[in-house]
Parts: structure tokens; C-alpha cells; sequence
């Protein structure tokens, strides 16, 4: 890696964002209109006693798993446009190392969830009195990993796209198992033994479980930090493998 | 003369199709050489494999002295490919500071190249926004950038205006004159004429490499249209079994326009 590249890929890419104003008006306005929608959706709700409010434990699983769906496909689009439309190759007969390129993909997308979770986060918090028992600073710091880890899957999913038809296609194939399995729609200890086991393989379960930590300890928990390093593991595992299907040469 | 390229024996093949079957030629220092073929004759192969992202069935490429695609030549040289490979969200400016940091030089370097092709007045605008020849120039300008030594264009002067395109000409010669090597494909035949040297690649087989005076003397014509036209079919009767009926792919029969099918 080359520092001065890495920094003037990451600059390049936020350019490029900055220039679509309409993206960026996306990225921050459909977090906080999704997070509308369920807090009048769960309104009439009865509150189970002694347990969070269904919003609260929603909307806090939800500040997580916005950033890693838009991430993977706003990065998955990008990162197939690169490959066709030959910035790609002309980027590989210069002196940019692969891990570059990789890395100025997930600082740029990660400033930008950034920006998107603390917006979403202020939303959740003093709009609709989102509770959680830990601080609302570690639940945008998870969301930021999450919005990384979408980053780092969306760059090693492109490699096996040809067309922008299948790169979105790739959406339903790596988030929806993980959004069914993480625990939001059936708690994992509840699921069948071998459904368990998938969960377990699956980063988003780890980090939809560090949020629920968040919610329900007023301190971070050792389960959190345990949980935040497996998600940070597979955000490095996603990078090598995406950095494989980057080869100089091709046929 | 010490060569820039040197090309031995070199067989590629993308996917099941044989696209270069043995080509070996030299490109020298400081020339213009031309490498002109019909479209999918494999010239944009036969660049991939000198700026070293071709995977190669086998034979050797030798660039400055080096393998193709070492790590030391990625700041020696300069790729322009066949489509505009600039970011079409960003302006041609941004493009330009970019590819140039990518070299280690600053926004003079950039603004340099940007004017050098012609497109300051439209620095500032998106490159989305620009027409095709323009488009192409932003290309060509992150190309230039840093003056490297060896400049590997694959068809930059498609869609520029007969002004435009004779003014690249000009810069391409300016730019020999001070050192600078150039490898420029074209399937414009009237470009021939422009250049030092000529690589004619038909169907992954070289069949001519020569000055275009040398050319026209072994051919016995002055047009040099013409004169591929006889290098094609006296390589033809030894060819297997390509059509010659003038109706398959890559037979290079001349068009009004001037270029070759």
C-alpha cells in the first residue's frame, strides 16, 4: 500500500459521490423515511413488560442493517463500473496497489455510512425517543462496521458479475439469508439446530447481536467487543478474497 | 537503435479462440509506430500484452529493457484504451489530478496534460457531459501524464475532427522528437502514412513491419491502402482456410471512407 494513493483514491471517490448529488441525497434522507415508517407501524404496539418497546428493539437492529444493504449495493454498482468500463484495467498499469484501490473503497463508503448512521442515529434518538441502555455512540460505531462490511462484500461480489442486472441480483443472494437468520424475525437460540449453525457463519448475525448488546447494557459488553471483532474479521476475509479476484493480468 | 518493445514469438488465446499466433516484432525508441489491422485482428490484444494485464499462452514481451508488466515500468508508461477509461462523474480536471497522483506529480503536471490535448477551456466540466472526441482526449491526457517514456495509445484519434486529428499527429512527433516511444493503433489507413514505423496485424499473424516507404517499395504501390491489400493477399495464399471471399470477418476490403473493414 502507498498512503498518498490510498489518500488520493479515497478523495476520488468521495468526489465522484459528491458530483451525484441525487445519491447523496438517498444516502441520507431513506434511512431516516424507513425509520419513519416503522415507528408508525409499531405506534399501536402493546409493550411487553419488563422488555424494550418492538420499535426500540427494531428500529435499533435496523440502524445496522440500512448502511450494510445500501454499502453492498452502492458498492457493488461502483466497483462493476470500474471493471467495464476500463478504469479498471488502465488503474492496474499504474503504480496503485490492489489493496488501494480495495481500501479506498472502504474508507470513502465508510466516511459516508458514517455521516448516514449519525444522521439515522440522531433520528432514531430525538424524533422517535429511541432507547437503548448503552450509548447511542457505540450504536453508530457498529453501524459504521456494518456499512464497512457491506463495502468489503460488495467489492468481492462485483468480481462475478458481468452486467449491473446481475450485481443487483447479488443483493438478494448475500443480504437476505443474513436478514432472515440474524435474529430479527426468530431469536437464534430459537431456530432449528442447523439453521443455528448458518446463522453462526453469517457477520451479520455478530453484528446485529453487538447492537443488541448495546441496547441492553448500559457498559459494552465483553459480548460486543467479541461480536465487533468477528464482523471486523470478515471485513478483512471479504477484502483478501475480493483483492484475489483482482488480478493484473486477465484473458 | 535499442528497442522499447521487444515481442517474441508471442501466442495468446482468450477463452478457446487463438486471438496472436506467434507475433514477434520490435517497436524502436523514440518512433511513432503504427499498428494497423482490421478491427479484431488482435491489436488491442497485442497492446494489452505490452502494458502487461494480457495473460499469455506463451513467448515473451520485453518493455524498456524489462517483463512486461514489472512493477518498475508502471510509472514508465502510459496507457490510453480503445474506450475512454475516465470517470464520467468527475470533471476532466479531477480525472487528470487523479491519474497524476497516481504518478507522484501535482495539478501542474495535470493541468499540463489537460491543456495539451486542448480541453482546458472545458477542464472544469463532467466528463459525462462531453462529446465522444472529447471524451476521448480527457482519455488520452491521463495517458501523457508525467511524460513517461513509452506511450501505448489504442485508437486515440477515433472521432476527432481532420483538425484535431492531424494537431495529435503533430504532438505524437513532438513527443518522439524529445525521446518519448509511441505504439498507436488504427484501423484508419490514411493514418499509416503519419507514422515511423508500421506493425500490419491481420487475424493474430504479422504480416508486415516496416517503414511506409519500405512498404510501398516491397508492394510496388504508393498508396499504402493499396499496398496492404497486396501484403494481405500474398500472406492469404498461404493462409488456412480463412474465408477470401470478401464476405467473412476481418477480410480487409477498403471502404469509401477509408478505413479497413
Amino acid at each position: 500500500m502507498h498512503p498518498p494513493i490510498l489518500l488520493a483514491t479515497t478523495l476520488r471517490i468521495l468526489r465522484q459521490l459528491r458530483h451525484d448529488r441525487r445519491t447523496v441525497a438517498l444516502l441520507v434522507v431513506v434511512p431516516g423515511v424507513l425509520l419513519t415508517l416503522l415507528y408508525f407501524m409499531f405506534s399501536g404496539q402493546p409493550t411487553p413488560p419488563g422488555r424494550p418497546s418492538t420499535f426500540d428493539r427494531i428500529a435499533l437492529i435496523m440502524l445496522g442493517v440500512f448502511p450494510f444493504i445500501i454499502m453492498f449495493l452502492v458498492t457493488s454498482i461502483a466497483m462493476l463500473r470500474e471493471r467495464t468500463s476500463g478504469t479498471l484495467e488502465r488503474l492496474l498499469t499504474t503504480p496503485l496497489g490492489r489493496l488501494d484501490l480495495l481500501f479506498g473503497y472502504g474508507i470513502a463508503f465508510g466516511l459516508a455510512a458514517a455521516g448516514q448512521a449519525a444522521i439515522s442515529a440522531a433520528v432514531a434518538y430525538l424524533l422517535f425517543d429511541l432507547d437503548t441502555a448503552g450509548s447511542s455512540g457505540l450504536v453508530i460505531m457498529i453501524a459504521v462496521l456494518d456499512a464497512v462490511l457491506g463495502v468489503a462484500l460488495g467489492l468481492f461480489c462485483s468480481a462475478f458479475a458481468r452486467t449491473e442486472f446481475q450485481a443487483v441480483q447479488f443483493m438478494p443472494v448475500v443480504v437476505i439469508p443474513q436478514l432472515l437468520l440474524c435474529g430479527l424475525f426468530v431469536a437464534r437460540d430459537e431456530m432449528a439446530g442447523w439453521l443455528q449453525a448458518v446463522s453462526d457463519v453469517l457477520p451479520l448475525s455478530y453484528a446485529v447481536e453487538a447492537l443488541q448488546e448495546v441496547g441492553a447494557h448500559p457498559e459494552p459488553t465483553g459480548t460486543m467487543w467479541r461480536d465487533v471483532a468477528v464482523v471486523g474479521g470478515a471485513v478483512v476475509l471479504a477484502l483478501v478474497l475480493a483483492a484475489a479476484t483482482l488480478r493484473r493480468r486477465s484473458g | 537503435m535499442e528497442n522499447a518493445i521487444d515481442v517474441r514469438d508471442l501466442v495468446v488465446a482468450r477463452g478457446r479462440r487463438r486471438v496472436l499466433h506467434g507475433v514477434t516484432c520490435a517497436v524502436r525508441r523514440g518512433t511513432v509506430t503504427g499498428l494497423l489491422g482490421p478491427s479484431g485482428s488482435g491489436k488491442t490484444t497485442l497492446m494489452r500484452a505490452v502494458v502487461g494485464v494480457q495473460t499469455v499462452t506463451s513467448g515473451t514481451v520485453t518493455v524498456l529493457g524489462r517483463p512486461a508488466g514489472s512493477a518498475p515500468l508502471r510509472r514508465r508508461l502510459g496507457y490510453l484504451t480503445q474506450a475512454p477509461s475516465v470517470y464520467a462523474d468527475l470533471t476532466v480536471r479531477e480525472n487528470a489530478r487523479y491519474f497524476a497522483a497516481l504518478q507522484g506529480q501535482g495539478s501542474a503536471e495535470a493541468d499540463r496534460v489537460v491543456a495539451e490535448v486542448g480541453l482546458a477551456a472545458a477542464a472544469g466540466q463532467l466528463v459525462g457531459t462531453l462529446s465522444g472526441g472529447q471524451r476521448s482526449r480527457a482519455s488520452l491526457a491521463c495517458a501523457l501524464i508525467g511524460r513517461p517514456e513509452l506511450v501505448i495509445l489504442d485508437e486515440p484519434t477515433v472521432g476527432q475532427d481532420p483538425v484535431l486529428r492531424a494537431e495529435l499527429w503533430a504532438r505524437f512527433h513532438e513527443l518522439a522528437g524529445a525521446g518519448t516511444t509511441l505504439l498507436v493503433s488504427s484501423h484508419v489507413m490514411d493514418e499509416a502514412a503519419r507514422c515511423d514505423r508500421l506493425l500490419f496485424i491481420r487475424d493474430g499473424r504479422l504480416i508486415a513491419d516496416d517503414t511506409p516507404d519500405g512498404v510501398r517499395a516491397t508492394t510496388g504501390v504508393t498508396d499504402l491502402e493499396e499496398a496492404f491489400l497486396r501484403l494481405i493477399r500474398a500472406a492469404g495464399s498461404g493462409d488456412r482456410g480463412a474465408p477470401r471471399d470478401g464476405t467473412g470477418p476481418g477480410v480487409g476490403g477498403p471502404r469509401p471512407d477509408g478505413t479497413v473493414a
